[in-house]
């Protein structure tokens, strides 16, 4: 940094530092340190209001809250590496494999649907899976089912719609990553008569680790974080914790408890990104890039 | 082969024994969206929310990626942390915590001043905030990404010969961003426009188009939908397309 120029300098400074200031001291501190505080106040019989640890003894008291929490999260790590598995090949694939050619018109066409909207990507599922729906129509007329079969909100076709809908948050950093690989390593390991596993667990995976710590960060965040997909495609009686949060809050219109999950959640997310990140060695500001 | 699965998504529509008539009866239901008052009210309202936030968080964006490629000062390392805490917050909890804050103000302010300040009940105002809370982070991460490897020479040339800082950055270094401001304004358009989780608290009545359509599928689903499904997957992969081609080019 030159402070060669006296003047100019520090009106440079006050310029860019008032609007990002402003932006995230209104729009991100005030507003979290609110819902810190919402989710510790609660109200007695009388209606009065008050300092209470109320809203998180719910929390614990009422299985169904926790369960549903324990059970998003679980999920939300078994998604984020099942996009993992199938993420890494499928960007060795575009980035070393494919001719260069391609390569291009692979990413087009990886990063169009990136962009139509996740709500139209689950309404597209719902049409193929429906009882109803298009894979119920070929199964039957092929005979190889007698009755259409309810295939949504299973579990399983949430999993299955939470993963195709993040993936692509995973594919493009490690294949960010990836492009800069040297393939003479690669080549070297394997004139060295290094397994495919080896090079895989080695080379490969130890290299990308950035793109698949960030691409991993964003999967989890998003799937921790989704409300459509589980609602349209998950089963009835499944919820995710999002939704608690959205009932809590629109519904019953207890703020309070609404602020207490709201915080129970970004406290879980954070804990296991921070915990991935140490576990992995990496840096939150390169990661997130 | 998911891709290819996406991509046949939509065309897949018409093989479905009953779709011949949704098929047909979509001339009338093409009709119907421009005539369908809430839908396309939705769909005005989303871009009217698009359109603020794009304009505020580029601008605000490439500031950021200025005050931190550029500048020095304390705390930096917190304020930048801080600058991509969006990126890890869900943004469930961005909305929700909004909204708190926005009423707790708003009645602060109603019960100090008397005064009733209607951009702070959930609305489009807050939408635009909302979005423009996380999408702002996007843009900055976007600019920053080219402007760091912005040749300082050209600024060091141009203060030998007299330039203010401000003159620099206006003739010289934001020519030089200028594809990248771009393109991250159209990240942010098109962000903003299908953004779902932050919007879900904040909207109120004016729903954006996500919105409504998501309780038009949650409701039951009509031939509607899927025809203004196909309207914005064709407008998104457009503008997505262009805006991917307009990179590469600039990258050559």
């Amino acid at each position: 940094m030159k402070k060669s120029h006296k003047f100019g300098i520090r009106w440079g400074f006050i310029i860019f530092f008032t609007p990002v200031f402003l932006w995230l001291f209104m729009l991100i501190i005030l507003p979290h340190l609110e819902l810190l505080r919402m989710s510790f106040i609660g109200t007695d019989y009388y209606g009065k209001s008050g300092f209470t640890l109320e809203n998180y003894g719910g929390f614990f008291k009422e299985p169904v809250y926790w369960l549903t929490y324990v059970r998003t999260t679980l999920y939300s790590i078994l998604v984020t590496f099942i996009v993992l598995i199938i993420a890494l090949p499928v960007s060795f694939y575009v980035t070393k494999i494919v001719k260069v050619k391609f390569q291009g018109f692979l990413m087009v066409l990886l990063l169009v649907p990136f962009w139509v909207s996740e709500l139209i990507r689950i309404y597209g599922w719902i049409i193929i899976l429906r009882e109803s729906g298009v894979l119920n129509y070929f199964l039957t007329r092929a005979h190889i089912l007698k009755q259409p079969l309810e295939m949504l909100y299973h579990d399983a076709t949430m999993i299955l719609g939470l993963v195709y809908t993040t993936m692509l948050f995973m594919i493009v950093p490690i294949i960010g990553v990836m492009e800069s690989l040297d393939d003479s390593i690669i080549e070297a390991a394997l004139d060295l008569g290094a397994s495919k596993l080896t090079i895989w667990r080695k080379i490969i995976i130890p290299y990308c680790m950035p793109g698949i710590m960030s691409g991993s960060i964003i999967v989890f965040m998003l799937v921790l974080g989704s409300y459509l997909t589980p609602k349209l495609m998950g089963g009835k009686n499944a919820l995710w914790f999002t939704e608690q949060i959205y009932n809590q809050i629109i519904i019953y219109f207890n703020w309070n408890q609404g602020s207490a999950f709201g915080f129970l959640l970004l406290f879980i997310s954070s804990l296991i990104i921070l915990a991935a990140l140490k576990i992995t060695g990496q840096k939150f500001s390169q990661v997130i890039r | 082969m998911v891709l290819a699965f996406n991509d046949s998504m939509f065309p897949s529509l018409p093989w479905k024994g009953f779709t011949l008539s949704w098929f047909l009866g979509k001339g009338p239901d093409k009709i119907g969206i421009f005539h369908d008052a809430i839908n396309l009210r939705s769909i005005f309202n989303s871009f009217r929310v698009a359109i603020a936030v794009t304009i505020l968080s580029t601008i605000v964006g490439t500031m950021a990626a200025f005050l931190f490629e550029q500048e020095d000062f304390k705390f930096k390392n917190i304020l930048y942390f801080l600058m991509l805490a969006p990126m890890v917050i869900p943004g469930v909890i961005l909305g929700i915590s909004l909204l708190m804050f926005s009423t707790a103000v708003g009645l602060f302010f109603e019960n100090a001043f008397g005064w009733n300040i209607k951009m702070l009940s959930p609305g489009i105002w807050l939408v635009v905030m909302g979005q423009f809370s996380f999408i702002t982070t996007i843009v900055a991460l976007f600019v920053s990404a080219r402007l760091r490897k912005f040749d300082r020479t050209l600024e060091e040339a141009a203060y030998n010969l007299g330039a203010t800082r401000l003159e620099v950055i206006w003739f010289i270094t934001l020519k030089y961003l200028r594809p990248s401001i771009i393109g991250g304004a159209a990240v942010a358009f098109l962000m903003s426009f299908e953004n779902f989780n932050t919007t879900l608290f904040l909207v109120g009545s004016d729903a954006t188009l996500p919105i409504n359509l998501y309780l038009q599928v949650r409701d039951g689903s009509t031939p509607v939908i899927n025809a203004i499904a196909l309207l914005l997957i064709i407008t998104t992969s457009t503008l997505a397309v262009t805006n991917l081609y307009l990179g590469r080019k600039n990258h050559e």
